[in-house]
């Protein structure tokens, strides 16, 4: 229960079980870019108040910029890389944001799909004003948002199969 | 920015953390959401030999009815707080300010107990916390000691908590009778610190007059502010706009000493101050009213 060097922690990233040993100041952000290889996270701000590092721990997203990776120990994680069912297929909310040009340089779009990916699941009907509020802790410095909107009403309503 | 190197401590129980605390001091520091002190942290403002992570603590995450009030762990999620029914029904103002705090990704993880601790009087939890006149547990090793939520504020990001001592649990009464409560605020974009909020509670007699009127400001001052006088203005007499109206400037000009920031000007803050209030007064008395009727 105590260490200063390393201590051994194990979690599931996107249904893979990785054991490592960390330092106990390592961020679960860096631990996912560093360690693992993830880099779809990014790490903007280390404060959190960009939300590009916002990944799920146990299905809710958390800002993985505040969060010592040994907190993370026996915990499930997705990231962006474990949201596309398969290499050729994007998942709907991927999808959509290309389509309606919700990314131009991709920085913060790993974090506003984390985001939202749950928020779908919760709120299968959002209006615009819900969408809105539920990008609210999320910056992107290229889009001005309203593609961003545009992507998230296209993919709610391709999900709920009312669009195609 | 990453931070200094730290001895991590990750107790299980209640007794172990206190001891890890009184054994480290000033030296140590408690992690609960680590939605404050990990930011401070990565910006090397601190520095914490030993950090004693609560999260694996049992025990510390509930909420629990108690002779018709709350009592609720210090772990508490604030996402948690926002989804309790328990919480919904017996403080309803607790359950509406909540949502106000930053974002959802923010609160899955930042605790009651952590906001109280952290005490910014720009925070939501600790002005809802005196507006309930909430009672405060903090414990140490062989003792624990029960302080009230107004006491408990003692400055500019200060509080009564001694380095070991743990704050374990909110005690909230229950609701006052005929009550009704509301909580507003104005932030430039959702989730940021508001540039003032007001948390209003009201209870009413059986004739439809005021009985007790709270009045509590978060970001006015170095603490949450409490405007007794305007609430005075209120009790006694039947709600109407006009008392309304005078509760709302006297606490706006008289009770309040706002420092301004490159937002807004305490001018500027003691403006919002009036708005925000006779907004919540007029929502908190239409709510005692629907319960009275
Ligand atoms: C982007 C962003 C926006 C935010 N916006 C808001 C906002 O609008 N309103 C708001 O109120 N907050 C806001 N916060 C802060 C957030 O609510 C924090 O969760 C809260 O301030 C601290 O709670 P925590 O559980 O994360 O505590 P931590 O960060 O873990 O701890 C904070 C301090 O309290 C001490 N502490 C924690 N628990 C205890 C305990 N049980 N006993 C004794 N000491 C303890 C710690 O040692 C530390 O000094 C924001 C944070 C971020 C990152
Ligand atoms: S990098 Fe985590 S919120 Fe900005
Ligand atoms: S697409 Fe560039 S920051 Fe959002």
């Amino acid at each position: 229960m105590m260490a200063q060097g390393g201590i051994p922690i194990q979690v599931t990233v996107n249904g893979k079980s990785h054991a490592r040993t960390v330092e106990p100041r390592l961020l679960l952000s860096d631990f996912l870019r560093h360690d693992l290889g993830l880099t779809g996270t990014h790490v903007g701000c280390e404060h959190g108040v960009c939300g590009a590092c916002t990944i799920l721990v146990d299905g809710e997203p958390v800002r993985s910029c505040l969060m010592f990776a040994v907190q993370a120990d026996g915990r499930e994680l997705s990231t962006v890389e474990g949201l596309a069912p398969g290499p050729e297929q994007l998942h709907p909310l991927q999808q959509a944001f290309w389509e309606c040009h919700g990314l131009q340089c991709g920085f913060c779009t790993p974090g506003f799909l984390m985001t939202l990916v749950p928020f779908l699941e919760q709120n299968p009907h959002p209006t615009e004003d819900e969408i809105r509020h539920a990008l609210s802790g999320n910056l992107c410095r290229c889009t001005g948002y309203q593609h961003i909107v545009d992507a998230v009403l296209l993919a709610a309503a391709r999900m709920r199969g009312e669009a195609r | 920015m990453k931070p200094a190197p730290f001895e991590y401590l990750a107790p299980e129980t209640l007794d172990s953390a206190l001891e890890a605390l009184a054994r480290h001091g000033g030296e140590a520091k408690l992690l609960a959401g680590g939605q404050s002190l990990i930011p401070v942290m990565n910006f090397r403002l601190a520095q914490p030999a030993v950090l004693i992570d609560l999260n694996r603590v049992q025990g510390l995450d509930y909420v629990r009815e108690d002779g018709g009030g709350l009592r609720i762990g210090a772990m508490t999620r604030q996402r948690t707080l926002e989804r309790d029914p328990l919480v919904a029904a017996l403080a309803p103002l607790l359950a509406e300010a909540v949502p106000c705090i930053a974002h959802p990704q923010i609160r899955n993880r930042g605790t009651l107990g952590g906001s109280l601790a952290h005490a910014d009087a720009r925070a939501e939890l600790p002005a809802v916390a005196v507006a309930l006149r909430a009672r405060l547990c903090l414990r140490r090793s062989g003792g624990e000691r029960w302080v009230e939520a107004r006491d408990f504020f003692s400055g500019l990001m200060s509080t009564l908590l001694e380095p070991e001592e743990i704050l374990v649990e909110v005690a909230l009464p229950p609701p006052m009778p005929r009550s009704g409560w509301a909580f507003v605020e104005e932030a430039r974009r959702h989730g940021d610190y508001a540039q003032v909020g007001v948390a209003a509670g009201v209870s009413l007699d059986e004739a439809g007059r005021c009985r007790e009127a709270r009045l509590l400001y978060l970001s006015v001052g170095d603490r949450p502010v409490e405007a007794r006088e305007a609430a005075r203005l209120l009790e006694g007499s039947v709600p109407s706009a006009e008392a309304i109206a005078a509760a709302a400037e006297k606490a706006s000009r008289d009770e309040m000493d706002p420092t301004g920031d490159i937002h807004a000007s305490p001018a500027f803050k003691r403006h919002l101050a009036r708005v925000l209030t006779g907004r919540a007064l007029r929502r908190a008395f239409a709510r005692a009213q629907g319960e009275a009727a």
